[in-house]
């Protein structure tokens, strides 16, 4: 008694898998392929002359002081923006549930982000810190705060980090609330006619129901401030003051695309694609036995 | 009314097909007010003969359109011309088989060219060291120094007489502190006009090989005496808090024209924007040197870009495009383009013909960049041409903040200058050996 269905047909599974290896394929393994292949050249930015260089560009990397310090200034933004991207936005969400009047408004308000470009975020960010013109930098001199972005490392990594998780937040906002609205009311009555208050309830009951979605949005978050940030920083600080908000894959992006020099910055997302890839494994295999399902 | 937009498209489609006019593609980054006169440009052209359509195309900032010029050759649809930043000048003329140059196309085709018209620093600029002009002078713009005069006389300074130099500089900024001002002195693009125009003002180098012109194995040269007294001051400057850093590249400039800035150095191409935005009298003067050395002041060197013809078009392509670069040669049109944009004018003849015209004498201060300018180089002056130099002037913007931060000294900044820039040059004479 065989109860699996079985597709006698040998070719129709890969048919039905085509789109999707072809998406993957040209997505993400040819690009990639490529910058492995370009990591190993050092190439004129029209691509007249190549010559192979092999591990030259990783030798060069790794021989750059800023680059390793870069390594350290990105591990503090991704910690910064996943953990409060994630804990904001989950108590937004706990809020907005048990909000029963205008909901709907205060939904849209925190979903609009999302539909914002990062540069925009940035630029949007920069134009209330700026410190000669920005309102929120006046209102900071006002209470004696002497911000300035431009020369002072912190305010520069809190500014990209309020741009970056102001970016994410809706996103986050949007995973969270309905995982609050998937928990069964009764759960959450049962343990208030026992006598847990709110705090306790959410403690015992909501947080550990929503671990799959936070573990989810961990990753997501993760992959999020290592590789779509780079147009904050680009918009905000270009990676200053000196190279304190010099994220790696703003150096991909400003060596790539602004400078040109196409195999360093081959190798520099060559690097960053292992960093991203052991990361994700290991989130899954050590932090995803925590989760309950 | 539709019947006339009828016949205008019928007529469009009739002279198209009976014409066949030969389209040249121009990309391009210019916005705004600049936006249009490049159009009018091409529209001034189109109608001046019919056998060649200029197209313009906007294709995002300097580096954007670059980036994209690059990415079209080698997807082998480049544009015929590509408007390229003074930085990437290296980049381009590295590319052999890339690019025709100027100089070549004008030859073939049987225009008059002449490289001895343009103002030595902008012809220089673009000419290789066997005397072949590469790419088409076109927006050039140079460093120069304004001052808000109601902060002057505020702070009982003579708004008539801007200080020349870094002394002078230094004495002002004191006054206006004393009177209460915020931000004496700021710069803009700190790395053009402290690290590279301040070189050539001085007539020291910025590297070897006179700057690169003549050969790709230059090396960075600005831990000199001169260049390490000029940051020390500079430093001291930030300390007293004289001068405020304002930011990379031209942010400092909407300091400046929010009146919190009193003095600031930068573009000559600001100055339309000044003219426009500042609610306050402000004066366009020479940028400051020091007096005591020798052969100071020299000439400062340019910025803005030039244009690129792309290699493997057809040759009426290439004849449009030599024609197209005489037409806008004209002296008439070169002053046109040089009052409407604030941008040099690139030929001594325009330069005559605005001067002739009266446009100094109404506009004080538009004639400063160009006098700066108009002077015969020497190899420390002639201009840069370094490989990597955007990679270089950002490794510049990171050291001199940590210098203003506090957190290195002047000495040690430039030696990680000179350093970390070396090493980009390097890389750059390796990528392009051939």
């Amino acid at each position: 008694m065989e109860k699996r269905v079985q597709f006698r047909s040998t070719w129709l599974p890969w048919v039905l898998l085509a789109p999707q290896l072809i998406v993957i394929g040209v997505f993400f393994f040819w690009p990639a392929g490529q910058a492995l292949l370009q990591s190993f050249q050092l190439q004129d930015a029209f691509g007249v002359s190549t010559e192979w260089v092999g591990m030259d560009n990783f030798k060069t990397l790794f021989n750059d002081p800023g680059y390793l310090a870069s390594f350290k200034t990105t591990a503090v933004f991704s910690v910064l923006v996943a953990g409060l991207g994630i804990g904001l936005s989950l108590m937004l969400a706990i809020f907005a549930d048990r909000i029963i009047k205008g909901a709907l408004f205060y939904k849209t308000l925190l979903i609009v982000p999302y539909a914002v470009a990062p540069a925009v975020a940035g630029v949007l960010w920069v134009f209330m810190f700026s410190p000669s013109l920005g309102v929120l930098a006046y209102a900071l001199g006002k209470l004696g705060i002497n911000w300035n972005y431009l020369l002072n490392s912190v305010d520069a990594m809190t500014l990209i980090v309020i741009a970056a998780v102001w970016k994410q937040i809706s996103y986050n906002f949007l995973f969270f609330l309905a995982g609050l609205q998937s928990i069964p009311k009764s759960l959450i009555e049962a343990a208030a006619i026992d006598g847990a208050r709110p705090w306790r309830r959410f403690w015992t009951i909501q947080l550990p129901l929503l671990s799959p979605t936070t573990f989810y949005l961990f990753v997501i978050n993760v992959v999020y401030a290592f590789f779509d940030t780079f147009a904050i920083v680009d918009s905000t600080t270009h990676g200053g003051p000196g190279q304190d908000t010099s994220i790696l894959v703003y150096k991909v992006y400003y060596d790539g695309f602004k400078a040109l020099d196409l195999g360093g910055s081959a190798a520099q997302s060559v690097v960053l694609m292992i960093i991203v890839i052991s990361l994700t494994v290991a989130q899954f295999r050590y932090v995803e036995k925590k989760v309950q399902y | 009314m539709k019947l006339k937009f009828a016949a205008v498209a019928v007529a469009a489609a009739f002279s198209l097909s009976a014409q066949a006019q030969t389209e040249i593609q121009w990309w391009h980054s210019m916005t705004a007010v600049n936006g249009e006169w490049i159009n009018d440009l091409a529209k001034d052209f189109n109608a001046s003969q019919s056998k060649y359509k200029i197209v313009p195309t906007y294709k995002g900032s300097y580096d954007e359109s670059l980036a994209a010029g690059i990415a079209a050759y080698r997807a082998g649809n480049a544009p015929h011309i590509l408007q390229v930043f003074e930085v990437g000048t290296a980049t381009m003329m590295a590319s052999k088989g890339a690019i025709v140059p100027v100089g070549k196309i004008m030859q073939d085709a049987g225009e008059k060219f002449d490289t001895k018209v343009y103002i030595p620093a902008v012809g220089s600029y673009y000419t290789d060291s066997k005397g072949q002009m590469q790419s088409f002078p076109f927006n050039s713009s140079t460093t120069v120094f304004y001052y808000n005069k109601d902060a002057f006389k505020a702070a009982g300074l003579n708004p008539d007489k801007p200080p020349t130099t870094w002394p002078e500089v230094t004495l002002a900024a004191a006054k206006l502190k004393a009177s209460g001002n915020k931000c004496p002195f700021t710069t803009a693009w700190q790395t053009w006009v402290q690290l590279e125009s301040f070189s050539a003002w001085h007539n020291v180098e910025y590297a070897t090989k006179s700057n690169g012109m003549s050969g790709m194995d230059a090396r960075l040269k600005v831990d000199s005496p001169l260049h390490l007294r000029h940051f020390e001051n500079l430093s001291n400057m930030a300390k007293q808090g004289l001068f405020v850093y304002k930011g990379r590249q031209s942010v400092p400039e909407a300091s400046f024209i929010a009146g919190e800035c009193a003095m600031m150095s930068t573009s000559s191409g600001f100055y339309g924007n000044a003219a426009k935005n500042a609610k306050f009298a402000f004066g366009v003067a020479t940028l400051p040197y020091y007096p005591d050395v020798p052969g100071a002041p020299q000439n400062t060197v340019i910025g803005g870009a030039s244009l690129w013809v792309m290699a493997g078009k057809k040759a009426e392509e290439y004849k449009g495009i030599a024609q197209f670069f005489t037409f806008i040669s004209r002296p008439e049109v070169q002053s046109a383009s040089h009052k409407r944009t604030g941008y040099l004018p690139v030929t001594l003849a325009a330069f005559d013909l605005t001067e002739k015209s009266g446009y100094y004498k109404q506009n004080p201060g538009t004639d400063v960049a160009p006098n700066q300018m108009i002077k015969k180089v020497t190899g420390n002056s002639r201009g840069l041409r370094l490989g990597n130099l955007p990679q270089i002037r950002a490794v510049e913007d990171e050291e001199l903040e940590q210098v203003w931060a506090g957190k290195k000294t002047p000495q040690e900044a430039l030696d990680a200058i000179v350093k970390r820039g070396n090493e980009l040059l390097e890389r750059f004479q390796k990528a392009n050996k051939s």
